[in-house]
């Protein structure tokens, strides 16, 4: 587990060594007029990647506990941006106040602790109750199912569906015993790869666009390079699956495509709210969303299929 | 001599406030965790457009719509200016009860203001003279109370003038707080967690022959273009 680890991690570093000297010899390249925005915008991006590589080494190494508190705070960044596109008013000041302070601590520990039918059913199914009925409470009718939707999604797509990634801690499957953050590994390293790669093959190939009114920069070619590029890293590491090489490459194509599926929907809500990032803390990025929004769509999915054909419950 | 001292210590010891030293750093350690607090609840961002972020004195003049309001503007700026940027703030609000003197004197170093005409002692406007005059800058909030109307701003009071008058040579920087007054409405005891921003625009200065009305109508003006740029 250890050597494993240690191996995948020098093969992550080694990544952002080649990434970080490219995007370097493409500063050292340009003109006089200094590099382009979009050279800019990668070495931001490679940069912010050494701090979220950093950081996420660091939690893998603390263990569970630090997988759920690493997750739990960017749920936490995903929740505040969320919560900043909405139109919730004072009105709805302490549902939201107890979907921050309440749901979202309680939803972490219930997968810390394990517990499957509390979390995959307490955001769902209480807090979908009971936050309504608080808003109720306060008499204020204007808009009133438009905020409690817009409450109810930014608790699902916050909190619900980023917990699901460190929920992979808590399945239990034979033969695996111990070694369940290498499906957390397996699941951001394809499909946050996917993002890139479907970034990359958009820039050289990039023609036929897929969803311009939603997110023009996306195309076919992206699309497909991007998939089929991801699915081929996702098989190369089976080995740190419970997966054979075929079902590896099969649950990258799905995390793949719902991660990709995922990025237009939130790119969708962006342009309904008339915004171009969801934040700003991950320079280059944008927001915890703008780098979540893939694994946010895959993560549930991931999980609950490999819960189904691997777990024993 | 001996008694007094070790009345003075003995008092020390069991109320370690009572020191000036502990007390100012005990004033620090609270802003900090109130800096880091509002930090986390709003990850706020500074935007400058058309004045930097320099350490030289000015008058920052904001919207008022929460008691968050001046904390996040201290937390914006860089520790050198902060130091030495003083918010004016209600006396009749900060004086009430011994906590909130503690944060408003101690920790924030406000300038407290009586806004009553009637029971108050000093006049304002000399009292933040004087500050100016001791070289810290200030944060005015010249709507002289919390919005809280659906508007985007109160009418200003007249102090801003008065200031301005009697320091034409400092710098009025405008500054627009985006959602704060979302993150903790009036009454409200527990934020919730929003991104907000901060807009610091174009320096003003009142002008020679600029009457009151006029140069009020203008720093207004100012700063409502600023909050649509600050939203583009």
């Amino acid at each position: 587990m250890a050597d494993s680890f240690l191996f995948l991690l020098g093969c992550v570093l080694a990544v952002l060594v080649v990434a970080t000297g490219i995007g370097r010899y493409l500063v050292f390249k340009s003109g006089p007029d200094g590099p382009s925005l979009t050279v800019d915008n990668l070495n931001a991006r490679i940069n912010a990647w050494w701090a979220m590589v950093a950081l996420t080494a660091l939690a893998f190494l603390a263990g569970k506990t630090g997988v759920v508190v690493l997750f739990a705070i960017c749920s936490f960044a995903a929740l505040r941006e969320f919560l900043t596109l909405t139109n919730i008013e004072i009105a709805d000041h302490w549902a939201i106040a107890a979907a921050a302070f309440l749901v979202l601590p309680v939803q972490f520990i219930a997968v810390g602790m394990n517990w499957y039918g509390f979390y995959s059913i307490f955001i769902p199914v209480y807090a979908f109750l009971l936050m309504p009925i608080f808003s109720m409470f306060s008499g204020e009718t204007d808009n009133f199912l438009v905020r409690i939707a817009e409450a109810q999604w930014a608790l699902m797509i916050s909190v619900f569906c980023v917990s699901h990634v460190p929920a992979l801690l808590s399945l239990d499957i034979p033969g695996f015993e111990g070694r369940n953050l290498f499906l957390i590994f397996f699941l951001v390293v394809v499909v946050q790869s996917s993002d890139v790669f479907q970034y990359v093959w958009g820039k050289l190939l990039g023609k036929h666009k897929i969803a311009p009114k939603v997110s023009p920069s996306k195309t076919w070619e992206g699309l497909i390079g991007g998939v089929a590029t991801a699915s081929a890293l996702g098989a190369s590491l089976y080995w740190i699956t419970p997966f054979t090489v075929l079902q590896a490459i099969g649950m990258s194509v799905v995390i793949t495509i719902m991660g990709f599926l995922g990025g237009l929907v939130m790119s969708a809500i962006k342009r309904d709210r008339g915004v171009k990032d969801w934040g700003h803390l991950i320079a280059g990025h944008g927001g915890f969303i703008d780098r979540l929004d893939s694994v946010i769509f895959s993560a549930p999915i991931f999980f609950h299929i490999v819960r189904f054909y691997w777990d024993v419950h | 001599m001996q008694d007094s001292g070790q009345i003075s210590t003995a008092i020390s010891v069991a109320f370690p406030l009572a020191l000036p030293q502990i007390r100012l750093m005990f004033a620090r350690l609270v802003a900090l965790l109130i800096i880091i607090f509002a930090r986390l609840i709003t990850a706020v961002r500074a935007i400058w457009l058309g004045s930097d972020p320099v350490p030289e004195q000015r008058v920052y003049f904001a919207n008022h719509a929460s008691n968050g309001d001046f904390v996040l503007i201290w937390s914006v700026l860089p520790g050198k200016l902060r130091n030495k940027t003083r918010p004016v703030a209600a006396a009749d609000y900060w004086l009430t009860t011994k906590l909130k003197t503690f944060i408003g004197r101690s920790v924030f170093n406000a300038v407290l203001i009586d806004r009553n005409p009637e029971t108050r002692a000093g006049d304002p406007v000399q009292q933040m003279a004087d500050a100016l005059q001791a070289g810290d800058s200030l944060i005015l909030f010249p709507e002289g109370t919390r919005n809280m109307t659906q508007t985007p701003l109160l009418p200003f009071k007249t102090g801003l003038f008065h200031l301005a008058k009697q320091r034409p040579d400092i710098d009025l920087v405008p500054v627009w707080i985006e959602n704060l007054n979302r993150v903790m409405p009036k009454g409200k005891l527990i934020p919730i967690p929003l991104v907000c921003t901060i807009t610091f625009g174009q320096p003003m200065r009142v002008q020679q022959d600029e009457t009151k009305a006029d140069f009020l109508e203008r720093a207004q003006s100012t700063l409502l273009a600023l909050s649509e740029t600050a939203r583009e």
